[in-house]
């Protein structure tokens, strides 16, 4: 039998079809353009964002725990938040700085879920006769979640920011103002579905986030899981005990 | 055993389908759910009506040619190809739902056909190694750590059925891409082409028009060859790394 020897040598170029990202002019420009451009990128924006506004929630909620120790411990520490990082920055820059920062994170989470949506829905036009319930309700649930989530957001920085919708709106005073916008019917149901949303959102953001970031590996995969749960239990109970407190008295 | 099927027909891509109903009398349950279609178009001819259109190969659950969505799931109930997937997993007298892969870049060609080249692209794209062909190479060449063998094994049984992404609620196709990526990632045969091959391959992914992942899950329970979830993760790490590095 005759040896072949036909060995062609490698092609020159890769081929390159489709939209496949060209080439960057400069290697940092081209890397973000290529992360926000791919499926993956833009999954890794809304992990990198969602992560940044989890740390924040749990020190926002053990924050709220404040709550339970009284008014002055409450105010108190509402005050020391104004003036933290004096004298480098001047009283309440902290707390803007945290703002910008959050609303960044917020924006692009957002615009990434909505542009990744888009595209999931294009991508299976048609459906089954069966539906498959394959997936947790969790998952199932985090777009509509992330949307009452977005909407509560606006009710919060209304309610407890600026006081426009909470019935005392007092500046300075953020333990009254709990505790009287608790006192109302429809703010105790806004927020407690809103946490049950942020539950739910952390429940299935958490392990997606480590999995987009490539952090998941065959063994860590039902540590991560039990991880997001035992979180997004911990969040959701934290911040609930505030108006359970005010509704049954601990709060006053 | 007799079954009542309700199967996709569609006459070409262009011609609008529609679920249709028949009844397959004296089905064996040894049969495989590719031979019980047999039988049906068996009839069918002899009726003088078109037969149903289904891909399929090997039939022995290795070639990934076979595949269509079978009461709602990706090649049936049972964890196997379609041309495995025997009818005494059916009852007699059950009605069986018979649907194409769904997916924006699967496109229908006729009845549980559809058009899986968008899979090809991809792995034109950078599914390979690129190596002077001819004569094969002495196996032992290129020494391969026994768990860099099993790794790059356990992603190299992807057949290429499609299943993912036609359980995919997203139509998504990152768990066959990641089998592929990270198939060759895990040898020092694919190491030159390392990050390239991840780069191009999602690029080509992405233009081809699939989904993004959202982590059901739907995807590695419906494959056929078990490759897992973590598969995704690892993908990601790779194309985060190769962002990173170029």
């Amino acid at each position: 039998m005759a040896m072949t020897t036909d060995i062609r040598t490698p092609a020159p170029q890769r081929p390159r079809t489709g939209s496949a990202a060209p080439p960057g002019p400069g290697p940092r420009r081209g890397r973000l353009r290529t992360l926000w451009g791919s499926t993956i990128g833009k999954k890794a924006v809304m992990a990198v964002t969602g992560l940044l506004m989890l740390a924040y929630l749990l020190v926002h909620m053990l924050g709220n725990l404040k709550v339970f120790f009284g008014p002055e411990d409450m105010n108190g520490y509402a005050h020391w938040l104004r003036t933290l990082g004096e004298p480098l920055l001047r009283y309440g820059w902290f707390l803007w700085i945290a703002r910008a920062v959050l609303l960044a994170a917020v924006v692009l989470h957002g615009v990434s879920a909505y542009q990744l949506s888009r595209r999931d829905l294009a991508a299976r036009p048609v459906g089954y006769r069966h539906r498959r319930r394959g997936s947790s309700y969790a998952t199932r649930t985090m777009r509509w979640g992330g949307i009452i989530l977005a909407l509560f957001l606006v009710w919060h920085v209304l309610d407890l920011t600026t006081g426009t919708v909470n019935p005392r709106g007092q500046e300075g005073h953020p333990y009254e103002n709990i505790v009287a916008g608790f006192r109302t019917w429809y703010a105790n149901v806004i927020y407690l579905v809103a946490m049950l949303a942020v539950g739910l959102h952390i429940r299935h953001g958490f392990w997606s986030a480590a999995q987009t970031l490539g952090v998941t590996r065959p063994g860590t995969a039902r540590l991560l899981k039990a991880g997001a749960t035992v979180l997004a239990a911990a969040i959701t109970a934290g911040f609930v005990s505030v108006p359970v407190g005010v509704m049954t008295g601990v709060v006053n | 055993m007799n079954l009542t099927l309700r199967i996709w027909r569609q006459p070409d891509a262009e011609s609008p389908g529609e679920m249709r109903t028949y009844e397959v009398e004296d089905i064996s349950p040894d049969m495989s759910f590719l031979e019980m279609l047999d039988t049906l178009n068996e009839t069918l001819l002899t009726r003088g009506e078109e037969p149903v259109a289904f891909d399929h190969d090997c039939r022995e659950g290795i070639c990934g040619a076979c595949g269509m969505v079978i009461n709602g799931a990706a090649h049936g109930p049972e964890r196997t190809t379609t041309c495995q997937l025997h009818m005494r997993h059916f009852a007699d007298g059950d009605t069986v739902d018979v649907e194409p892969w769904r997916a924006a870049a699967f496109p229908v060609v006729r009845d549980l056909v559809v058009d899986r080249s968008a899979f090809d692209r991809v792995i034109g794209a950078g599914g390979y190694i690129t190596a002077p062909t001819g004569a094969a190479p002495e196996a032992h060449a290129t020494a391969v750590p026994k768990p860099a063998a099993d790794a790059a094994f356990t992603h190299a049984e992807c057949i290429g059925c499609g299943a993912c992404v036609a359980a995919c609620p997203n139509g998504s196709a990152m768990l066959f891409t990641s089998a592929k990526v990270n198939h060759l990632a895990a040898l020092p045969q694919g190491a030159p082409e390392r990050e390239t091959r991840v780069l191009d391959m999602v690029a080509q992914m992405d233009a081809e028009g699939f989904g993004g992942c959202t982590l059901t899950g739907e995807c590695a329970t419906a494959c056929p060859k078990g490759i897992p979830m973590p598969s995704i993760a690892a993908m990601n790490r790779e194309y985060l790394r190769a962002t990173a590095k170029r």
